[in-house]
């Protein structure tokens, strides 16, 4: 019970994913967001000491100073999180741990990532991409030299080797993407609003890396999202409903897919079980599941691996349950990744703030009617960095 | 016994060794693909490692592996995921799982990209040596 009602989140700031960001810089966006979350939370500038970004292009080293000094926070906690797509929700249970520690009071977490149009490709000769570094990963030098370069390779394998083991049809894992769209359609902040597919389109859209479509893998965007994380009893002064951290839990065991435990056995297994075990709740009394969906088979994945249905009939579950908002397994409510957009980690984020404004009634359009329990699954790489996390409207 | 050396014609990025890898990249260019074996566990380890992965041991031993294996997932790159291939068709990115164990990035070549499946038996073939490495790729198993 390690993590349950030591610590919630009060506000929240997100900005619409973009496309393209011109006159913002990723550190712009960043502030823009973490100061809309301080609004929303009902605190002050400086009521802010602590503080958690993730790494930045560009900012080598340095980098909670670098967003400290920018913003003009005063920080008696200042960390970096390095978990790619679950970064977000990593960065929410490290909040919770460092204010149950004594470190500080009020915790904004800010993710972000600007975007460009991208420059036309050089002609200049780069050997392996540059990662000639003495201290590089194993990456550049057995991943690499093969073009496995990217997550839609990575995904495609696993989702290969998932139909071999097990199996799920076209149909089954296109749905997801379709039933995202539609709860994006109940969003105006999701970069795919108005805009309905149905399962023909999807099917029909161009094979990227067999069996991935490319409505089934996530387009990338730019943005920003924040978050802020306090203790109990500033939770309580507070005006927005705390959204109580209940359960936490990790994994990591690699990098490369290749070097995985297993491909369809994953990492989620321990984090959600963690997670579920600190929270004292059981996957049937969850009413949202916002789960990381850079690809339809992630979903797939997640839904097992968490325990919402037994290993290899992910399929068949997401053909027997309606995912909408207003369905009876709601998932990824704000659209997920697959419609809301990826701005970069705060991709992985949006997964988070999506379950806050779940839990604190504030989704509109979407929101579920008396939720009082959501499921948050963060993953970074290639299902490589998992964070599980519970949210409730009681502590 | 087939030629070692792989017909397929791709340029690739280069690998560049490190101290921890040199030993395998060298062995590379006399056809030898080697794993490290626990001395403590027994355990098959690729890519080289300081300790072994499954015990923590660091007593590990280099090894031939016997270059035959099993495709464990592919999938065809329907377009280029990097500009070494900007300008080829479609081609098979696969896991192959060695015969000793560890499963290991590879190329599927001399075989049509639409006619690899999961569990084909796959041997080693090198890509002609450059810059003191011949890269490793894997091909259907003759006969």
């Amino acid at each position: 019970m390690a993590m349950r009602g030591r610590g919630a989140v009060v506000g929240v700031g997100e900005l619409k994913p973009t496309r393209e960001t011109p006159g913002e810089t990723t550190l712009s966006l960043m502030a823009k967001a973490g100061l809309a979350a301080i609004e929303d939370a009902g605190l002050s500038f400086a009521d802010i000491d602590g503080m958690v970004c993730h790494p930045i292009g560009g900012v080598s080293m340095l980098t909670p100073s670098t967003v400290s000094e920018l913003m003009g926070l005063k920080l008696n906690f200042a960390e970096v999180v390095d978990l790619g797509g679950a970064t977000g929700a990593g960065m929410i249970w490290r909040a919770v741990a460092a204010i149950e520690a004594g470190m500080c009071r009020a915790v904004v977490c800010i993710t972000g990532s600007s975007r460009r149009p991208r420059a036309p490709r050089s002609g200049g000769k780069k050997t392996a991409g540059g990662w000639s570094m003495p201290d590089r990963s194993a990456f550049a030098e057995f991943e690499v030299p093969y073009g496995n370069v990217g997550a839609n390779v990575g995904y495609a394998m696993i989702a290969n080797r998932y139909l071999h083991e097990y199996g799920a049809t076209p149909e089954q894992l296109a749905k997801v993407a379709v039933h995202q769209r539609d709860n994006a359609n109940q969003n105006p902040d999701a970069i795919f609003y108005g805009q309905p597919i149905t399962v023909d389109d999807v099917l029909s859209s161009p094979l990227i890396a067999d069996p991935l479509h490319m409505l089934e893998i996530v387009m990338p965007a730019g943005g920003a999202a924040a978050l802020v994380v306090v203790g109990p009893e500033l939770a309580e002064q507070l005006p927005n409903r705390p959204a109580w951290l209940l359960g936490a839990g990790e994994q990591v065991t690699h990098k490369t897919i290749t070097y995985a435990p297993s491909l369809t056995d994953t990492a989620i297994q321990a984090s959600a079980r963690r997670a579920f075990d600190q929270a004292g709740v059981n996957p049937s009394q969850i009413g949202l599941a916002s789960v990381y969906d850079c690809y339809t088979i992630t979903v797939l994945l997640t839904l097992e691996d968490s325990g919402f249905t037994p290993k290899g009939t992910g399929g068949r579950f997401i053909e027997e349950h309606d995912l909408r908002w207003n369905g009876d397994f709601p998932v990824n409510t704000h659209g997920g990744q697959l419609s809301f957009g990826q701005p970069g980690i705060a991709g992985g984020m949006s997964h988070v703030t999506e379950a806050v404004r779940q839990i604190q009634g504030r989704a509109g359009a979407r929101q579920i009617p008396d939720l009082e329990l959501a499921f948050v699954n963060g993953n970074g790489g290639i299902l490589s960095e998992q964070v599980s996390l519970i949210f409730g409207t009681e502590r | 016994m087939a030629a070692k050396t792989t017909s397929d014609t791709t340029v690739r990025p280069a690998p560049h060794p490190s101290d921890l890898t040199a030993a395998f990249w060298a062995a590379t260019t006399e056809g030898r693909f080697l794993i490290q074996r626990c001395t403590r566990c027994r355990a098959a380890i690729f890519y080289p490692r300081v300790n072994c992965t499954e015990c923590g041991s660091t007593e590990l031993v280099d090894e031939d592996a016997s270059g035959r294996g099993t495709v464990y997932t592919y999938t065809v790159a329907r377009r280029p995921t990097h500009r070494a291939w900007a300008e080829a068709g479609p081609y098979v990115i696969a896991i192959v799982e060695l015969e000793e164990g560890p499963h290991v990035t590879t190329n599927i070549v001399e075989c049509d990209p639409d006619d690899v499946r999961i569990g084909m038996p796959v041997e080693v073939c090198f890509a002609p040596e450059a810059d003191g490495v011949a890269l490793p790729l894997f091909r259907p198993t003759a006969g």
